[in-house]
Formats: C-alpha cells, structure tokens, sequence
C-alpha cells in the first residue's frame, strides 16, 4: 500500500454521538495528521438554532472530546469541529468552549485553540439583499427586509478558508461556528494543497462516519486516506466494512442531486466518480472534480420566531365519530375560531388517518378503528395558546356530533394535565446564497492560548 | 405486462430530508440489471413521482438515475419546510410508503446475460 499523503480520523457522525473506545484507539494508532468532527446538521428543525440550543447532551459531547482532545495531544495534530453545537450559533459555540476548556482544566493540557464564529447580522444580510448579492436557494422563497429583520438567528456555513488560516496560526484545536460539514476533514489537505474534489468528497463521506459503511452506524470510527489521485476509506471496527455499493449509496443520502454537490466556493462534481471495493472492507474513491464558482458564495441559514404552541393529545375509539372525523374537526374548528376571535394556528394531527403524511398522504379512504389526535395551537404568547387549546380541547370532547351515541365525552385523553405548553416555536426564514469577496470575512478567528 | 412488487426488487427505499425545504427519496436495486431495465423503459420519471406524491410536476426538483449505486432518486419541494407549523415529519424519514406498494414491470432477463452453448 502507498503511503498516504494525509490522513484523518472520524470518530462519529455527530459530535455527541459517540463511539467504540477500541475503534478510536485503532484509528489513533495508525497516526492520523487529524482528528476532525461535524458537530451539526438542520435535520432536527428550527428550534436549536432559534433557542440557542444544542440537540446532543453535554455530558456525551464532553465524552467524545476528552477522547479526541487526549489523542490530539499525545499526536500533536490538530483537532477541529464543525458547527459546534449543532447549529454554530453564538451560543453553540460558546457552549462547546466551556466543555473544550473544562477538559483542558481538568487534565492539565495546554494549546493554542481557535475559535471560528459565522454569525451574521440582520444588518449584513440586508445589506446583502439591496446589493443583490443574496439568492434564495431554490425551494426557499424570495425575502424582503422586513423578514430579515424577523430573524432572531443568522448563521453562514463557513468554507475552508478561515480554518486553514487558523491552521496556519498554528491552532491544534480548532472550533468552528456553521460550517460545511466536509470541512473539518477537508480543511489541513487543502492547506497542504491536495486536489478540492477529492479533499471535499472525502469529507463529505467522513462527516457522516460509519454510516456510509456496512453495517452502517453513526457512531463508529473511520479513517481515511488521502492521495493525489484517490481517496480511501477503512472502517476502525473489523465488524464494518466499506464497499463500492454503500460508499456510493451514501453519496444519495439527503443530497438533492448526487452529482452534484454545492458549497462554499465551488461544487463537487460526481460525474466521472469511480468507488472501487478493495480488500480489507476498504473502498477507493476517484475521479471526482470540484467547480469553483465566481462569485464565491456561502448559505445562510435563519431563523424567526412564529410564536408559542400548546398540545393536547388524545384517542378516539367510537367508529361513528371516526367515520365523520373530518367533518366533525372542521365544524370544532369553525366554532372555536368564532366562539374566540382566534386567527392564529389551529391545527389536528389525526395519526390513523394522515398525522405522518398530511398533505402527501395518498390513502384517502381508509382509516384505522382508532385514531390518535393532536390539538396544537400556535399562537403570539403562551397564555393564548393555553388557551385557545383548552376551548379547542374542551368542544371538541362535547361536540354533538350527527348519529352520536356516545353521549360522555369524544375523547380517551391521554393526561392529566390534559394540555401541554410547549413554548417558543421558530422556523427557518433564510436559506439564501450570499455572494462574499472574501471567504474569511464573515468568520472572524479568535485564538487563545489555553492552559 | 407482467408486473413485479417493487419491493421484490429493491434492497432501500428511503425519504429523508435534503436540507429543510426539500424531501427526497431513494430507491436503491439490489441487483444491477433490474436497474438497468428500469433506466432503459425509463419507468420511473418525474410524472411517476407526481402522481404517487398527488403533487404537481413542478414541484419535482431532480430526478437522477444513479449508476454507481444502482439508485433512482427523487427530490420534491416539501410541502410544509421542516419544522415549521403544520410540518408532520421533521426529518422527512416516513415519507417513502407511497413508493412501497408500487408494482414495476417485470424486468426480463438482458441479452449480456442469457448464456448460449
């Protein structure tokens, strides 16, 4: 086998996730040039990005790190992590420093760490938009400042540019805000100036850890291997292996074209793509290329608040209110939008019916002999979600309904208390392209000398 | 036309998000030459898709015939972005059962296959 011309270690799928302690030493034991983990994703939806909140626990976070960090350290390479926090707000950040600086307190380390922000202000993003160098990304709508100025977070996916010049500053811990999750792996072979299409796939592959592996896992070790004209993948657990198939099948896995991959600066292009199985459950990968494009652009993601939700969930078991469910929701709606003035949200979830499918849901006939029932309310503050729930909840269970028997109450609540506050709701507002100048000046570096 | 559950055929099939304003949806062969077939009659096509889904044709983002897996995949707009009120399954991970009950044409056998002595 070649000797490789840089090689890094991915421990998990998501920082938090964690992994097989003798999978990690395997990995470290081959001497990587680095240890890098994507930390984010937008998959578990608004909330974490508007709430300043991560979606992985502290406690699992600190584990995978104490991992990391000590490896780092006994090998002298960097350590970089992608969208701290899950979503590489401010918050997130600042999150995941205090867990990098309570290990290093703890075990006595000291380093150089860089701190990598990607917050960008409603001002910029407006900014942006009168310049006209800020484009929806297709399905996301056209925006005015008004929605801008709604969003209560902006974060910008950060390309390879500002970690490299951390890099170069020397950092051997490197946490980075909103980042494209191949980066972290990407970020040192680009400095060392291997070819962009096979760096940024391999860490599109890397980012996810196992799961591109069969059996797939997302909290299992891989390794891989950079070279001039290639790259290799090697599952860390003897149990996993890496094949044609399942490296390729991956490429599809939440993608909207697989041959066709944007981000920061350029887009990886999959046409001419071999996989090629190797013994030893190792896969070779090859041909890929990356565009770059003119102007160099970055994603921004936002989000803006849509106000406070309250649930009630219950079952209906009677088959004649089932059989006229429909009507029946809609006639308990009407009422409580007049017997309350109430414009905002009103929403059912009927599961049995259409709860997982709603609008896409193409059974239109059938429905089970039980239904499970939803009440949600969204609405400017809690006190009026808690309340228009209680009168949605409330009519509903008394509705008399046509051909009703069952005259005590048309509902199996599921608790006492029957009526959930569930607090702030967000959704996402911006998913736009931003053209920069410069692809480091939306991501200013801090550095410290932590010890 | 003899037909085949696709199911018999296909060793994935999968929605998940593509980020949070997209669905997409993989159907990955288990056996390279029925994937071939499909291609070649070019069975599954955007208008496919729009019907299993009751969702217009523009409302089809990419419709891509992946070789190196084997693959055909399907992005649509989400109808509610994820998350977002009235949204139902924020990671769009149950929205493949449509495509589940399909019933394909049976693909016959390739001359490249058929051994003659």
């Amino acid at each position: 086998m070649r000797n490789a011309g840089y090689k890094v270690l991915s421990p998990t799928a998501i920082l938090g996730y964690g992994f097989p302690e003798k999978s990690f030493k395997a990995g470290v034991e081959s001497r990587p040039d680095c240890i890098a983990v994507d930390a984010g994703s937008t998959d578990p939806g608004p909330y974490y990005l508007g709430a300043g909140k991560s979606f992985t626990s502290r406690a699992a976070v600190k584990r995978d790190l104490e991992f990391m960090l000590a490896a780092a350290m006994e090998l002298s390479v960097p350590c970089i992590i992608g969208t701290a926090g899950g979503c590489g707000a401010r918050e997130h950040v600042e999150w995941n420093e205090s867990i990098i600086r309570e290990i290093a307190r703890s075990k006595g380390y000291s380093f150089r760490m860089a701190v990598i922000h990607a917050d960008v202000s409603g001002e910029d993003a407006a900014r942006a938009l009168r310049l006209g160098k800020l484009h929806p990304l297709h399905p996301a709508p056209e925006i005015d400042e008004e929605e801008i100025a709604k969003s209560i977070r902006i974060v910008a996916q950060m390309g390879a540019e500002p970690v490299i010049k951390a890099l170069e500053m020397d950092c051997s811990v490197i946490l980075c805000g909103r980042c494209y999750d191949p980066i972290p792996f990407a970020a040192p072979a680009l400095k060392r100036g291997f070819d962009p299409g096979l760096a940024v796939h391999m860490g599109k592959i890397l980012e996810c850890a196992s799961i591109a592996a069969t059996p797939g896992s997302g909290s299992d070790c891989v390794m891989g291997s950079l070279y001039e004209d290639c790259f290799e993948l090697e599952s860390l657990n003897p149990q996993r292996q890496f094949t044609a198939v399942s490296t390729a099948a991956h490429t599809l896995y939440e993608k909207t074209d697989p041959y066709r991959l944007p981000g920061p600066g350029g887009t990886l292009d999959l046409m001419e793509t071999r996989f090629e199985g190797l013994e030893g459950g190792r896969v070779r990968v090859s041909g890929t290329g990356f565009i770059a494009s003119d102007p160099y652009t970055v994603k921004l993601e936002g989000v803006k608040s849509a106000g406070f939700r309250t649930i009630s969930i219950a079952g209906i078991r009677d088959p004649i209110l089932i059989d006229s469910i429909d009507s029946v929701l809609d006639s308990v709606t009407k009422q409580v939008r007049g017997d309350t003035g109430f414009t905002g949200a009103l929403l059912f979830h009927v599961y049995g019916k259409d709860g997982v499918m709603g609008a896409l849901e193409p059974e239109r006939t059938r429905a089970s002999h039980e239904l499970g029932l939803v009440m949600e309310v969204i609405a400017p503050d809690q006190e009026e979600a808690n309340t228009v729930c209680s009168f949605f909840r409330s009519t509903l269970l008394h509705y008399g309904y046509p051909r009703r028997i069952s005259t005590a109450g048309n509902l199996a609540l599921l608790y006492s208390p029957s009526d959930i506050s569930c607090g702030r709701v967000y959704e996402f507002n911006i998913y736009h392209l931003m053209e920069v100048d410069d692809p480091k000046s939306l991501f200013p570096i801090k550095v410290y000398e932590v010890s | 036309m003899e037909t085949v559950p696709l199911t018999d055929l296909a060793a994935v099939i999968r929605s998940k998000n593509a980020g949070p304003y997209e669905l997409t949806v993989d159907i990955l062969f288990k056996n390279r030459d029925d994937y071939e077939f499909m291609k070649e009659i070019n069975y599954f096509d955007r208008k496919l898709f729009a019907r299993l889904y009751g969702i217009g044709i523009d409302k089809i983002i990419a419709l891509v015939h992946f070789d190196p897996a084997s693959a055909i995949k399907c992005t649509m707009v989400r109808p509610v972005i994820s998350g977002s009120p009235g949204d139902t399954d924020v990671y769009g991970a149950q929205q493949h059962a449509p495509i589940l009950g399909l019933k394909v044409p049976a693909p016959v056998p390739r001359k490249s296959s058929v051994i003659i002595r």
